[in-house]
């Protein structure tokens, strides 16, 4: 999603000489190509995030399109007042963008798993969040994301990601979920990286005779509530699946707009359980260790189909 | 006539001194602000009596402004940064014509845009919402580097609460501007040697300052914040540092509550609000200063 992110930063770039990108001095390897290509439009702000997006604010208010690039929580968490007071109750076109969504870095530790970012900024109003699922919806949403107005989130996963689609450029209308696959007796539901673990659980499923429906939302906020709606009008059973807290996050935004329909459907949201971890990890084992890789989500479909 | 509409009668309407001289601004300022935090039994006076002159010289010839054109694309740019002193912008503005001074009894009350700590929403020559310590200085870095990115001569000024400077983001806006060489910055600390709870040197040191500021890449300057004059020199000391390749700060010496002597120095008035007796005392002593 890194590499597709950059990709698309460049083209936009390209085209609008309005767009800078501000850097918490991170990003060596993957932001080489703008500073080759525009070493006047990419700032590093030295690690101090607070000012950094402080700073995106001033120079998004001289008519900019400001992008700011960290890793882990460093762009949302240490300078979340400045995000809330400075960008976006003042509407400005400032882009946090964070690298290592979840447990991206997990063998570094505690402090650079993003597990509670989605909660937090969705409860920020005026922000828009994009949480593409793989490589292909990250390439869709950055354009996306520059033509919208204001101040915006964008949660990706790392570099050499395996796509989740089977192409690589899909069309996608902001802000719809995205259906990757159709199914009768179970709906599987994910914002962000995490997407590529229930396609392969759809496909076991589809080897155990479970037809199981797999919906992306690259779009945390606004929410596709016309999507979610229509999926509980056709399944009894819903599992939301995140790299990040249960607590707030898109399984929690999603039980939102089902409780208030009056919509029957139950809702299983999959997650860390409002914990730290405990271990360290890469992140295939600390998803399979926190309960929401494709194992997982095999494990829940059957417990709640055994129950039928 | 009742009480309160003769009250606001007096202070907002009616035959009012002209605000062009700077003099007369400050005047005006600490007379509004002592009726604004009256009506809305506000806090911060002491705030708002001793940024007063530093807001009347920015606001009378310091800053190139249009009332009429708020949104002028060459005006100098003002970021309030302890906003919990707004009442100073909200007067200063309103006696300049930015919006009718009758506005200014509705600071603080239910469904007003006049909120305590300075707000940009619907308020015409607000540039910046602040309340939140900290945040000017990053955003005003941000505009003096967005100004000179794009060629154009407008001039950032940030002022500063001394005991805002406690806020880390406060000095790491001050590397990055240093760094980045923005001589169109301008920070000015409304020095007045208290904070919230104490005085600053009993709270977190800030001296020496000057040398804090000069040893983080700044032209540093130190005068009397309420004396006009010597403020107008301070302000063309740090326009002339355009070119110099640093940003500039002016440490002005204040007096916490200055203009009312039982307000002066006295760390209570941080928060208390004018009430009583204690209002009418102010008052006839603000009244014995008109200009």
């Amino acid at each position: 999603m890194r590499d597709a992110f950059v990709r698309a930063l460049l083209r936009e770039m390209a085209q609008d000489p309005r767009v800078v990108l501000i850097t918490g001095d991170l990003g060596f390897g993957v932001l080489r190509p703008v500073k080759e290509q525009y070493p006047d439009r990419l700032i590093n702000a030295g690690i101090a995030e607070q000012s950094m997006v402080g700073l995106a604010a001033g120079l998004a208010m001289t008519g900019r399109k400001v992008v700011v690039y960290s890793i882990g929580n460093f762009p949302t968490l240490r300078p979340l007042e400045q995000i809330r007071n400075d960008c976006a109750y003042h509407g400005l076109d400032v882009k946090i963008v964070c690298v290592g969504g979840g447990f991206v870095y997990g063998s570094l530790g505690m402090s650079h798993h993003a597990t509670e970012d989605m909660a937090i900024l969705r409860a920020i109003p005026e922000i828009t969040c994009f949480t593409p699922g793989d490589p292909a919806e990250t390439e869709a949403a950055v354009p996306v994301m520059f033509a919208t107005p204001g101040t915006c989130y964008l949660r990706l996963g790392r570099g050499n990601e395996p796509y989740a689609h089977e192409e690589k450029i899909i069309d996608w209308t902001f802000p719809q979920s995205v259906r990757l696959r159709e199914g009768k007796d179970i709906a599987l539901l994910s914002a962000g990286g995490i997407l590529v673990e229930l396609k392969r659980a759809a496909e076991q499923l589809a080897e155990m005779g479970v037809s199981a429906e797999v919906v992306s939302f690259p779009c945390l906020k606004p929410m596709d509530r016309e999507a979610i709606l229509e999926i509980a009008a056709r399944h009894r059973d819903i599992i939301t699946v995140e790299e990040h807290n249960i607590v707030g996050g898109f399984g929690s935004a999603v039980c939102e707009v089902i409780a208030e329909s009056g919509a029957g459907s139950r809702v299983h949201r999959l997650g860390l359980e409002d914990c730290f971890t405990t271990v360290v990890g890469d992140q295939a084992y600390l998803r399979h260790v926190y309960g929401m890789d494709a194992e997982a989500i095999v494990k829940k479909t059957m417990e709640i189909i055994g129950k039928r | 006539m009742g009480e309160y509409e003769a009250r606001v009668h007096s202070a907002f309407g009616g035959e009012r001194p002209r605000a062009e001289e700077a003099e007369t601004l400050a005047w005006l300022i600490r007379r509004n602000g002592l009726e604004m935090t009256h009506l809305s039994r506000g806090s911060h006076i002491g705030s708002i009596f001793s940024v007063a002159e530093i807001i009347a010289v920015l606001y009378s010839g310091v800053l190139r402004l249009r009332p009429e054109e708020p949104k002028w694309p060459e005006r100098d740019r003002l970021i309030l940064s302890k906003g919990h002193a707004g009442s100073a912008v909200y007067s200063a503005l309103a006696e300049r014509g930015f919006f009718p001074v009758e506005e200014l009894k509705e600071h603080y009350a239910n469904g007003s845009r006049l909120s305590g700590h300075v707000s940009h929403k619907g308020v015409p020559g607000v540039e910046v919402s602040t309340g939140a310590l900290g945040h000017g200085l990053p955003i005003g870095a941000g505009l003096a580097l967005g100004a000179r990115m794009d060629g154009e001569t407008w001039r950032t000024c940030v002022v500063l609460g001394d005991g805002e400077c406690d806020e880390g983001a406060v000095w790491e806006a001050a590397l990055q501007a240093a760094q980045y060489g923005l001589d169109r910055l301008v920070a000015v600390v409304d020095y007045n040697h208290m904070q919230s709870l104490d005085f600053v040197e009993k709270t977190l040191r800030l001296e020496p300052f000057e040398a804090k500021w000069r040893d983080f890449g700044w032209n540093a300057w130190s005068c009397d914040g309420h004396d006009i004059p010597a403020l107008r020199e301070a302000f063309d000391w740090a326009w002339q540092n355009a070119g110099s390749g640093k940003p500039s700060v002016i440490l002005a010496h204040t007096v916490k509550g200055k203009g009312v002597s039982f307000m002066e120095n006295n760390i209570l008035w941080h928060y208390r609000t004018p009430q009583g007796e204690e209002y009418e005392a102010a008052l006839q002593e603000l009244e014995a200063q008109r200009p």
